[in-house]
């Protein structure tokens, strides 16, 4: 269900290939360093904490490292493609919102954060009227109030707003 | 018939109001999660999760499980009316589910789904009935060495069996092992890989992992496909329920293959969406006609449900007799049983009678409720679909980030699921697998102990997993799964240098 017709080429798998497993190859270091640091061998009661974790790392650096490898060598041929620009943009249409979101969540509470998610999500991208957006956009942080807060008495995050409100 | 008294026992225990209740509960949710893009099996048991912290175990376990059964139920409805796999393991079912919507056999077409759904699991639970004793029995003389073997063996099949290159299978397989060792190391009490922040103090949740990988990778990856639900509508009657029912009888031998298949893929961690295509690729190869098939086949429908909903219920043998799961969403169970304080394996057919007795026999009325409900309620669920998905998008976005948060209920949770998130995303595209990942992310502590049991035994000899036959064969055929796509790779350099020898 691609977009048929696309402006620009389309980005390439190499290069997010190869930040993947540039990516994985760091976070393995940084498992074998710390393994090191804890201690890789045998301590009093048997083996110490970082006997399992050490080649675990190993593992990981070996394996991401003869993916990075690969693409490394096969640099001259063809790429084939991640994705459609369009495609990206509209991924990341969602993502940036989601991430603002997230981060709002701590200071605002999640009910307010909600609200103002859907209700953008509505607006800018569905293009629906202001009833129905308004209307969705309040009941569901409010469903999910009577939901977690009362009905199974699981607190979610809340903010200035809601304590003004007095919960 | 010791296995008949305890499902008897069992039933009674299933078979109370409160648990019915729970059960519908269960189902409903898990259709809907079926249908919803983005929320899936695994993370709609993951987020749901605490909310039955609360619960008693069996009455919690039956709910999830029930959830489970759903999801599998509801991939096909969309797979059918939308052409729009609402489940990995429900694209083999648009093949030829979605050609007979086109041609006004849609009732049809989803009568034959729900049934062979329904027989795939019937029979997988007949295994688990009658073989989960056994196994649990058999596994009570494991030791440690035992375990790790068994655990090495599901690992390594993943690097056999998996269509994903085998480097990138064993790198999300060690990136989950990896995190799962981040925090307090379990046997000394040390502090690992850390770095001094206190956030990691408890490691990396895998529920989190599961909702971040699954829910919000899904919705960036149906993003990027642009998705505009087209869907035919259905009503099913009691009429064509009857006139399938005949039919499908006729298929009985293809049911069967396809409930080996599916019983196979499930106990071993091949998983339901491989099952799915492979009962499918099956069904077509032994046709008389396999050009028809993708045109509208019913057996093209009846192949990859039975087979995948027998995978999905096998799954769960390994999981409640060995502790090892075999799906992702038997993980997440597993994860439930252990913050409820069950020890999955062998001791738990032996302490925890009525849970497992009460699941067990769950599973076959679960399974009855799912197929009545689901063959009653198709229309409203397709129309839950022509819900646009600028209003159901940002909603999911929203349960996701209430499922994390609940989790521990700590905001940095709902921050690693958007890494997550994103991380799926980028492993779906490039092809790492996720299962073997957030497996590894489970059964990471588990295996890591016995690993260092089995060690101290022997005080650090790896001879310890030959040192009888029982664990030798184990790891011998785990060696054997590991190695496997060398030999692939040997027989394709054998047929090119054949080729070429022709040549000259």
């Amino acid at each position: 269900m691609s977009k048929p017709v696309a402006e620009s080429p389309p980005v390439g798998t190499r290069v997010p290939e190869l930040v993947v497993a540039l990516l994985l190859m760091g976070l393995a270091v940084l498992v074998i360093v710390d393994s090191i640091r804890v201690g890789t061998g045998w301590g009093d009661e048997g083996p110490r904490s970082g006997y399992f974790p050490f080649y675990i790392g190993l593992a990981l650096l070996v394996s991401s490292g003869w993916v990075a490898g690969k693409q490394l060598w096969g640099w001259r041929r063809d790429d084939p493609a991640f994705a459609q620009r369009a495609q990206l943009a509209s991924v990341w249409a969602v993502l940036w919102p989601s991430a603002v979101y997230v981060l709002a969540i701590a200071y605002t509470g999640i009910y307010l954060a909600s609200l103002v998610l859907i209700a953008y999500f509505m607006f800018r991208h569905g293009k629906h009227g202001l009833l129905l957006t308004g209307g969705v956009a309040a009941g569901v942080p409010l469903t999910f109030f009577l939901v977690f807060e009362r009905w199974f008495l699981v607190p979610l995050p809340k903010g200035p707003i809601e304590a003004m409100l007095g919960f | 018939m010791n296995e008949i008294n305890n499902l008897i026992g069992g039933f009674g225990v299933a078979l109370t109001l409160p648990n019915l209740g729970f059960m519908l509960i269960g189902i409903v949710l898990g259709v809907l999660i079926g249908v919803l893009p983005g929320l899936g099996g695994a993370n709609g048991v993951a987020i749901l999760l605490p909310l039955t912290f609360s619960m008693n175990p069996t009455s919690a376990i039956i709910m999830l499980s029930c959830i489970y059964w759903g999801a599998l139920f509801g991939g096909a409805i969309t797979s059918i009316l939308f052409n729009i796999p609402g489940e990995p393991w429900s694209v083999a079912t648009t093949f030829d589910g979605y050609p007979m919507a086109q041609q006004g056999r849609a009732a049809q077409a989803l009568t034959a789904a729900f049934t062979s759904s329904f027989v795939g699991a019937i029979f997988a639970v007949l295994l688990i009935t009658f073989l989960a004793p056994l196994l649990a029995r058999f596994a009570l003389k494991f030791g440690p060495a035992e375990f790790f073997a068994v655990q090495l063996l599901t690992f390594c099949s993943f690097v056999g069996m998996s269509k994903e290159p085998p480097a990138k299978t064993i790198a999300a397989m060690m990136l989950g092992f990896a995190l799962a060792a981040v925090g307090m190391d379990t046997v000394t009490g040390t502090l690992r890989m850390t770095y001094g922040q206190t956030e990691l103090l408890k490691g990396f949740g895998f529920l989190i992992a599961v909702i971040g990988l699954f829910g919000i990778g899904e919705i960036l990856l149906t993003m990027e496909e642009g998705l505009a639900f087209k869907g035919k509508s259905a009503r099913i009657n009691f009429k064509v329920v009857w006139q399938t029912w005949g039919e499908l009888i006729t298929h009985w031998r293809l049911f069967l293959r396809s409930v080996v298949v599916g019983c196979w893929m499930g106990i071993t961690p091949g998983g339901a969406t491989p099952a799915s295509f492979m009962s499918y690729g099956m069904a077509r190869r032994m046709s008389k006609n396999p050009d028809d098939f993708g045109k509208g086949r019913i057996e093209g429908v009846i192949a990859p449900e039975t087979a995948a909903h027998a995978a999905g219920t096998a799954a769960l043998l390994p999981m409640l007799t060995l502790g090892i799961p075999g799906s992702p969403t038997a993980a997440v169970l597993l994860g439930g049983l252990l913050i409820w304080g069950l020890q999955p394996g062998p001791m738990l057919f032996i302490e925890q009678k009525d849970f497992v007795w009460g699941l067990i026999a769950s599973m076959y009325i679960g399974n009855i409720v799912g197929l009545i409900v689901v063959l009653t309620t198709v229309p409203w669920w397709a129309a839950i679909l022509r819900i646009p998905f600028s209003i159901i998008g940002p909603v999911i976005i929203v349960v996701c980030a209430i499922g994390a948060y609940t989790v521990n209920n700590s905001m940095f949770d709902v921050t690693m699921m958007m890494v997550f998130g994103v991380m799926g995303y980028l492993f779906k595209k490039l092809r790492y697998p996720m299962a073997p990942m957030v497996l590894a992310l489970v059964l990471g502590d588990m295996a890591e102990s016995s690993f260092r049991q089995a060690m101290l035994g022997s005080q650090g000899s790896l001879s310890v997993f030959w040192s009888n036959p029982l664990v030798g064969s184990i790891t011998a055929l785990a060696l054997v799964m590991l190695l496997w796509p060398l030999w692939g790779v040997a027989k394709s350099m054998a047929r090119r240098r054949e080729s070429r020898g022709a040549a000259a």
